[in-house]
């Protein structure tokens, strides 16, 4: 991969990126509609004592994430309502030397339920559309974080957990190879456990629209408590970036090659994972 | 205008020459607009865009054409009343030799109009003037369309930021959006009939500004900004002077395709809510919104449907084609909307509406009348002096007084004289 040529101008058209938009600094909100204000609260209480107390977060290899540029992280997904990605967005914001905001992404669907649609943007939710990512990662060199998996991983059952599902169609690596930046994958432990699923009630699936009505320990017999997180170790493992940013032009027409980093990518990710859990002793006390 | 053999029209009559060889000479001369006209005259940035042009010396003719009678003071723009299906517009674009078309009749506000005029206007209306534009002898070189941002629609599965070349994720809901979108559909197949004519299509975000009456100027002019309860929309604005401004760089320059027009910054409608000072106020609930809405519009709110869409979803567009264009933004979006706040908080104390009303009568005696002085009434103050040389030996060659001879006589022969009368319009 590395004996590949340098990734020319994805775009043949001009470079747009010095036409974006200038720093407002009376905003506190930004054009992708994040709150400085309202995720700041949110990180300093509920994220801190997710953070430390509940989850007692154990972060390793922060320094593969880059200080500079754009980088696409990848993770597993898990549970039920997944914590694992504000974990690894404090994950950065603590560890790391330069502490930079992380977008995730999140599926459209979100953007139609009422007050969840709208916390979810303002603390970093963008949807996981093509142009987004594309956007976020080239023009604006942020780092994004997605989970391939998507909603395959978080409807899987507690009997199935940590068995990492497909990873897409590879379009993640697409996505980081036309921006030109690396991918970081991570691995996390503790999330299948924070809120496991033991099984689907499908009426009510359909009833309520959503797109999953799981039972878990607490959901839904004990009702708004079911959102609260058992509290399971976490393990945060950031693994050396995969130069997709060195991918040719030719490379990306490839739809075969991407599938098949993307497998690689996946398999590192489940060999971390399994590692991870065969060294922890108990899941509540790591 | 018989001064100008060389005009495109002349040159662009053989359809059997080569495009790249005949439009090479043409293309200098053709890239600023020297005969324009304009289509909904009476729309606020219709008339603005005649204002702007009609201060150019280099352009020689703003003819404006729409249905209703002008709502902006104008010194030199002509204006032809038509019909909403714009039936005539052929005859005045051969005879007046226009070379620019600058659409701005789309209706893009469904308060405004009952659907069905809005249908008639937007996609008849489009189609008739595109025919207008069209043939193998037309003088048009250029046409520059406004559009609106509802071609994108707003929807659940949009992008955060809409490019040029992306389309909306599912077939237009509401009435206006079809008509845009359909309106837009004939311009570009005009655009590919019509290889050697610029089309510029600029889409323009929701417009904001003290002198705009839009639906979303009258929701802000609320005493609480109404949202969605449980949605915080992102809203895009351009301020009123980008408006115009937009229409005018893509008047003046060659801009071929499609254009975002919209201010930097997208802002949630809580922060505009806050630049204006006033609380949200959640009326209207996220499920059964339709039926809260019509309730509300039986109250005098004005709820079109695609703006309960914004309300949702709202929408944002990438404008960086256009600033790569050469076009730099007077107003951010946040801009447009403190600009707004202030105008609402001394809309009591300063009467910002001058209350111009066109009358044909007085502006015909205005532009026409021998009795009318000092004012540089038949233009001879933006011609130059061999121009108006030629000017007046032809006058010279008519059989009887003329009353303009004596006139550009003079101007001819006293270059002071015609600045002194020029008043301010020559720099």
């Amino acid at each position: 991969m590395s004996a590949r040529p340098a990734l020319p101008a994805a775009e043949p058209s001009l470079d747009l990126r010095h036409h974006l938009p200038a720093i407002e600094p009376d905003r506190t909100v930004s054009d992708w509609g994040r709150s400085e204000r309202l995720e700041g609260l949110v990180d300093r209480t509920l994220y801190d004592f997710l953070y430390h107390y509940w989850f007692r977060c154990e972060v390793d290899g922060i320094e593969h994430v880059p200080a500079t540029g754009g980088a696409l992280l990848v993770a597993n997904h898990g549970g039920a309502l997944p914590p694992d990605a504000s974990m690894i967005t404090k994950a950065i914001r603590e560890e790391h030397p330069r502490p930079r905001p992380l977008h995730l992404t999140v599926e459209h669907f979100f953007k139609g339920y009422p007050f969840f649609s709208m916390f979810v943007t303002k603390i970093g939710g963008v949807p996981a559309h093509p142009a987004n990512v594309h956007r976020l990662l080239h023009d604006e060199q942020q780092l994004v974080l997605v989970f391939p998996e998507g909603a395959k991983a978080t409807e899987k059952l507690y009997k199935d957990r940590y068995k990492l599902r497909r990873f897409g169609r590879g379009g993640f690596v697409e996505a980081a190879a036309r921006a030109g930046v690396p991918i970081v994958p991570i691995a996390v432990m503790g999330a299948e456990e924070a809120m496991p699923t033991f099984a689907h009630v499908g009426l009510l699936k359909r009833l309520t629209g959503l797109i999953y009505f799981p039972v878990t320990p607490l959901f839904p017999h004990f009702g708004l408590l079911g959102a609260a997180y058992l509290p399971a170790k976490f393990r945060i493992r950031f693994l050396p970036p995969v130069r997709a940013d060195r991918l040719g032009a030719a490379d990306l027409e490839d739809r075969g090659l991407l599938q098949e980093i993307a497998d690689e990518i996946r398999g590192r990710i489940q060999d971390e994972v399994v590692d991870l859990v065969a060294d922890r002793r108990s899941v509540w006390l790591g | 205008m018989s001064t100008q053999p060389a005009s495109p029209a002349g040159t662009g009559t053989q359809p059997a020459s080569p495009a790249g060889t005949g439009a090479q000479p043409a293309s200098p001369a053709g890239t600023g607009a020297r005969r324009v006209l304009i289509t909904g005259l009476s729309t606020y940035w219709g008339g603005r865009l005649a204002q702007a042009l009609e201060r150019d010396p280099a352009v020689e003719a703003v003819v404006g054409v729409s249905p209703e009678d002008p709502t902006c003071e104008l010194d030199r723009t002509e204006y032809v009343r038509v019909g909403t299906q714009h039936a005539l517009l052929r005859r005045i674009v051969r005879a007046a030799e226009i070379d620019t078309v600058v659409d701005t009749r789309l209706i893009v506000d469904s308060r405004t109009v009952p659907a069905r005029v809005a249908h008639e206007n937007n996609v008849i209306g489009t189609m008739n003037i595109l025919a207008a534009c069209g043939g193998a002898d037309s003088p048009v070189r250029k046409v520059v369309f406004k559009s609106s941002a509802h071609y994108y629609g707003s929807e659940r599965d949009d992008p955060a930021f809409f490019t040029e070349a992306m389309a909306r994720p599912h077939p237009p809901a509401t009435q206006l959006e079809r008509d845009v979108v359909e309106a837009e559909r004939a311009v570009r197949a005009f655009a590919d009939r019509n290889r050697e004519t610029t089309v510029c299509v600029l889409r323009f975000a929701n417009g904001l500004g003290p002198d705009l009456r839009t639906s979303h100027t009258a929701l802000l002019a609320l005493p609480a900004v109404p949202s969605i309860l449980g949605f915080d929309p992102r809203y895009q604005f351009i301020h009123e002077d980008d408006i115009h401004g937009v229409l005018e760089h893509a008047t003046r320059h060659d801009l071929p395709g499609v254009y975002n027009a919209a201010g930097d910054g997208v802002l949630a409608l809580s922060e505009v809510a806050s630049l204006l000072g006033k609380p949200l106020a959640p009326v209207l609930p996220p499920w059964g919104t339709g039926l809260a809405a019509a309730v509300l519009r039986r109250l005098g709110l004005s709820l079109p449907p695609e703006m309960l869409q914004q309300l949702r979803f709202g929408r944002a567009l990438d404008n960086r084609r256009l600033k790569a264009a050469g076009y730099s933004f007077r107003a951010t979006s946040r801009e447009a909307v403190v600009a707004l706040a202030r105008h609402f908080r001394t809309r009591g104390i300063t009467q910002a509406d001058t209350g111009y009303r066109y009358e044909r009568e007085v502006e015909e005696f205005l532009r026409w009348s021998p009795s009318v002085r000092g004012a540089d009434r038949l233009g001879v103050g933006r011609l130059s002096p061999d121009q108006l040389a030629e000017l007046a030996r032809a006058l010279e060659t008519l059989p009887g007084a003329h009353p303009a001879a004596a006139d550009a006589r003079a101007a001819a022969a006293s270059p002071a004289h015609r600045r002194s009368s020029g008043g301010g319009k020559n720099p």
